[in-house]
C-alpha cells in the first residue's frame, strides 16, 4: 500500500526534524527566554520571554518619547539570544554603542531605516518571513489590534522573538497605547528610579522601574525594580533590595519632576 | 575650440573661464583671439565628442538605470523612474551622479521631470532646483525662456521679434498663426515639453549582457499578466545565468509600450542570485508601478551586472534547511527594493573622537572587526543637533547642577564628568579649535542625559544636551 508508507515516511520525516530541532537547541526545546531573574521570570508565562510572540516595551519619563530606555531593555533581550537581528527604524537617532554596551553586538544587527511611521510595520513583517533571524525589533507608534494581530501570528509561524518598541510624541499617546487592546503577548514599560546611596561624584549603574503592564496567562501588573543590564544584556535585582521578599517591591513610586 | 562654418572660422564651445571673459560660442575666431590675446584655441572633434558622449551614456547605464538615450551633442537622458530608489530617491541620484561627474573634471548640471523636454529645460535653465515634483513640470516652465524649448536659433529670435520670450506666454498663443509662421515645431516642442506629445527615445542598448526576450502579438497590460511574463522572463534568464556559472547582482526589467515609450525597472542584490522565486519577489514589489499605457509590444529582461557564482551553495536551497545566510541576504534584496538600498546597513566602529562619528554604515551582511569600546558608557539615543540647554552649576567649572531642557527643569542629582573631545584638526579649521567637555548626569527622578559644554566656562562655553538614555 504506497499510500500508507508514504504517510509513515512522512511522519518519520517530521520526528527526525523535531529530534534536529531539539538538537540544536532551537525552538523547540527553549521556546522562552528567560531574564535570570527568579521573581520576574516566575511571573510570566513559560519563566521568560516566549520567542515566537510579539511583545511590547514602552517607555515613562521626561525624556520618554525618545524610547532610549525601552531600545536598551530591548537590546538587552535580544543579547542573550543567539543570532541575526532585524532593527527596523524610523529615523537615525538610535546610538548603536550603546548596544553594544549591553551585549548587543554591531555584526548581529541588520537595521532598516524607514524614514517613515508607516513603513515600519510591513518591514518587520517582511523580516518575519524570512528564513535565518533570531529576532526582530521595530519602532512603532500607533500599533492597532489588527497591525499586532498580524506580528503576532507572523512571530508564532516564524519562531521568531518580536519587540515593538513603541514610541509616542505625547503622554497622552502613551496613556492611550497602554491601554488599547493589542495581541502581544506582553507588555512592558520602563523608567528610570533614582539611585539610591550618597550622592558621590561618578554613576553607578542606572536603577529602572520595569514593569509588566500586561501579560496574557499571567498576573498582571506586576514591577520590580532592577538595575539596569549590564555588559552581557543582564539585569539584576539590586544588591540592596536582592534579600527582600517580592511584596516589598514598591508600587510605582516616581517623583514628580520640579 | 574652434570649428569651420562656411569660411569662417568660429568658437563652437568655451569654457568657465572664458565665459567670463566674454566669449561665447558663435564668435568669429579672429574677433575672439583680438578681444583675448594669448586664447588657447583648440580645434573641435565631433566624432571624438561624439565617442566620449557614448561612452557616459554606457556608464550611466551601468550606474544609474536601465534606460539612457543620448542627446547630441551635450546631453544625455536617464529615465530614473523605477530605478532612483536604488539612490534613496531622485534627489539623492542627481547628487550621486553630479558628485561623480565633478570628480572626473566634467562640468555637468541635471534635471529630473515628468517628461524628456522638461528635463532638458530644467538641467540647463534652472539647474539650481534639478528635482522637480511629479506634475510640477509646466508650472516650472512657465518662467523660463523660449530657448528652453530646444528651439532652433531661427524660432527663437523670431519669437523675441514678437516679444514673446517666457514659455508663459507661448502657452497661452494661438496655435495656427505660431505653425503658419514658424512651422509645426514651437508647438512640438511645447507639447513634448508639458506631456502632451509623446516623444520616443532612442535607447542605448547592453553590451553582452545575458538576456531574455519576448514579443507580443497582442499588446498586454493586466498587471497579472506582467507578473507572468516577468517570470516567464526570469525563468529564462536564470537558467542563462546557470549555463554560464554567473549569478546576477542588477537585472533591469524594459517594457516597450505600443506607444513608443519604454518603461524600465531595476533591482539589485547583495550576493549573486539565480532564484527565480526570490528574484520574482524583488520585481514583483515594484512591478504595480509601471504604467502599461495602451499596451506593452515587447519585454527584455537583462542581467546587467553579474559575478561568479559558487554552484555548491546554490544548490542547497532546495534541502529542508537553507544556510541563514542566504534567506538574509534575500531579506537585505527585499528591504533595499522596498526602502531603498542605503536604507538597510549594519552599523560599524569607526575610530572618532566625536560621537556622532563614532558610527559608519556598512553593507548589512558585513563582517564588524571591532566593537566600541566598552569601558566608556553612552546613551542609547543622539540628538542630532544636540539641543541647546540652559545649565546652571554651583561653580563655573562644576557640574551642572539644574539644566533647562524643551522648558522644562531638571534638578541633577549627581554626575560624572568632564569626558573631554577635541575635534579633529586634520578635516577642517574650525575643528582645530573644537573642544567639547562631556557630563554624564542623573536627575533627581533618576533619568539619564549626556551633556556638553563647547568650551572651558571660563572661555564662555555653552551647554549642549547631546544624548539621553543609558544603562
Amino acid at each position: 500500500m504506497p499510500e500508507a508508507a508514504n504517510g509513515r515516511d512522512d511522519r518519520m520525516a517530521g520526528l527526525r526534524r523535531q529530534i534536529d530541532a531539539l538538537a540544536r537547541g532551537g525552538v523547540a526545546r527553549s521556546p522562552a527566554l528567560p531574564f535570570g531573574i527568579a521573581a520576574l521570570d516566575a511571573q510570566l508565562p513559560g519563566g521568560g520571554l516566549r520567542r515566537g510572540a510579539l511583545h511590547e516595551v514602552g517607555e515613562a519619563g521626561v525624556s520618554a518619547e525618545h524610547a532610549a530606555l525601552a531600545a536598551l531593555f530591548a537590546a538587552a533581550v535580544l543579547a542573550r539570544l543567539h543570532g541575526s537581528v532585524l532593527w527596523c527604524l524610523r529615523g537615525r537617532d538610535l546610538f548603536a554603542p550603546a548596544l553594544a554596551g549591553v551585549g548587543l553586538c554591531p555584526d548581529r544587527i541588520i537595521f532598516a531605516e524607514t524614514g517613515s511611521e508607516t513603513a515600519v510595520l510591513p518591514a518587520m513583517e517582511e523580516g518575519l518571513r524570512a528564513k535565518g533571524l533570531a529576532a526582530v525589533v521595530g519602532e512603532v507608534g500607533r500599533l492597532g489590534l489588527t497591525a499586532s494581530r498580524r506580528l503576532q501570528l507572523g512571530a508564532e509561524r516564524s519562531g521568531v522573538l518580536v519587540i515593538a518598541i513603541r514610541r509616542h510624541r505625547l503622554a497622552v499617546e502613551r496613556e492611550g497605547a497602554a491601554a488599547e487592546p493589542g495581541a502581544a503577548l506582553t507588555r512592558w514599560r520602563v523608567s528610570p528610579q533614582p539611585g539610591t546611596g550618597p550622592p558621590l561624584p561618578g554613576l553607578p549603574r542606572a536603577r529602572w522601574l520595569v514593569e509588566l503592564t500586561r501579560a496574557r496567562g499571567a498576573d498582571a501588573p506586576r514591577s520590580w525594580i532592577l538595575d539596569a543590564p549590564d555588559a552581557t544584556g543582564r539585569l539584576r535585582l539590586p544588591a540592596e533590595l536582592a534579600d527582600r521578599p517580592l511584596a516589598a517591591a514598591p508600587p510605582r513610586a516616581r517623583a514628580g519632576l520640579g | 575650440m574652434a570649428d569651420q562654418t562656411g569660411n569662417k572660422r568660429v568658437l563652437a564651445a568655451v569654457d568657465q573661464a572664458a565665459r567670463r571673459l566674454g566669449l561665447r560660442p558663435g564668435m568669429a575666431v579672429a574677433h575672439a583671439q583680438a578681444a583675448v590675446p594669448g586664447l588657447a584655441v583648440v580645434e573641435a572633434d565631433p566624432d571624438a565628442d561624439a565617442v566620449a558622449l557614448e561612452q557616459l551614456g554606457v556608464w550611466c547605464l551601468r550606474r544609474y538605470a536601465p534606460l539612457v538615450a543620448l542627446d547630441p551633442p551635450d546631453g544625455l537622458w536617464i529615465e530614473v523612474a523605477g530605478a532612483a530608489h536604488l539612490f534613496g530617491d531622485e534627489d539623492g541620484l542627481v547628487e550621486d551622479l553630479l558628485t561623480r561627474l565633478a570628480q572626473r573634471a566634467l562640468s555637468a548640471s541635471a534635471g529630473v521631470a515628468d517628461t524628456p523636454g522638461a528635463a532638458w529645460a530644467v538641467a540647463r535653465f534652472l539647474p539650481h532646483e534639478p528635482v522637480v515634483p511629479p506634475g510640477g513640470h509646466a508650472a516650472a516652465l512657465v518662467d523660463l525662456p523660449v530657448q528652453a524649448l530646444r528651439l532652433a536659433i531661427e524660432s527663437a529670435d523670431g519669437l523675441a521679434q514678437l516679444g514673446i520670450e517666457r514659455i508663459g506666454q507661448l502657452t497661452q498663443m494661438p496655435r495656427a498663426p505660431l505653425r503658419l509662421r514658424f512651422g509645426p515645431e514651437p508647438g512640438l516642442r511645447l507639447d513634448q515639453a508639458l506631456g502632451h506629445a509623446l516623444e520616443p527615445l532612442v535607447y542605448l542598448d547592453w553590451p553582452e549582457a545575458p538576456m531574455a526576450r519576448l514579443v507580443f502579438a497582442d499588446p498586454i497590460g493586466a498587471p497579472e499578466t506582467l507578473a507572468r511574463v516577468t517570470e516567464h522572463l526570469l525563468t529564462d534568464l536564470c537558467a542563462e545565468l546557470e549555463r554560464r556559472g554567473i549569478g546576477a547582482r542588477r537585472i533591469d526589467l524594459v517594457f516597450r509600450r505600443v506607444d513608443g515609450l519604454s518603461r524600465s525597472l531595476r533591482v539589485a542584490t547583495i550576493r549573486p542570485s539565480r532564484t527565480v522565486r526570490h528574484l520574482v519577489a524583488l520585481l514583483a514589489e515594484r512591478l504595480a508601478l509601471v504604467d502599461p499605457g495602451f499596451g506593452i509590444d515587447e519585454a527584455v529582461l537583462c542581467a546587467t551586472r553579474t559575478e561568479w557564482f559558487d554552484a555548491a551553495q546554490a544548490d542547497l536551497g532546495d534541502l529542508a534547511e537553507e544556510p541563514a545566510e542566504s534567506g538574509l541576504a534575500e531579506l537585505v534584496d527585499r528591504l533595499g527594493a522596498r526602502l531603498g538600498r542605503g536604507r538597510v546597513y549594519r552599523l560599524a566602529p569607526r575610530a572618532s573622537a566625536l560621537p556622532e562619528r563614532a558610527v559608519r554604515r556598512i553593507d548589512p551582511l558585513a563582517g564588524v572587526e571591532a566593537s566600541w569600546p566598552a569601558d566608556l558608557p553612552r546613551p542609547a539615543r543622539l540628538l542630532a543637533p544636540p539641543e541647546p540647554v540652559a545649565v546652571t552649576a554651583l561653580a563655573p567649572d562644576h557640574p551642572p547642577a539644574l539644566v533647562v531642557w524643551r522648558g522644562r527643569r531638571l534638578r541633577i542629582a549627581r554626575a560624572d564628568g568632564p569626558e573631554r573631545v577635541h575635534g579633529e584638526w586634520w578635516r577642517s579649521e574650525a575643528e582645530a579649535g573644537l573642544v567639547r567637555d562631556y557630563y554624564r548626569v542623573e536627575t533627581v527622578a533618576g533619568d539619564r542625559f549626556w551633556l556638553f559644554r563647547d568650551a572651558p566656562a571660563t572661555e564662555g562655553g555653552r551647554w549642549w544636551l547631546h544624548g539621553l538614555g543609558e544603562a
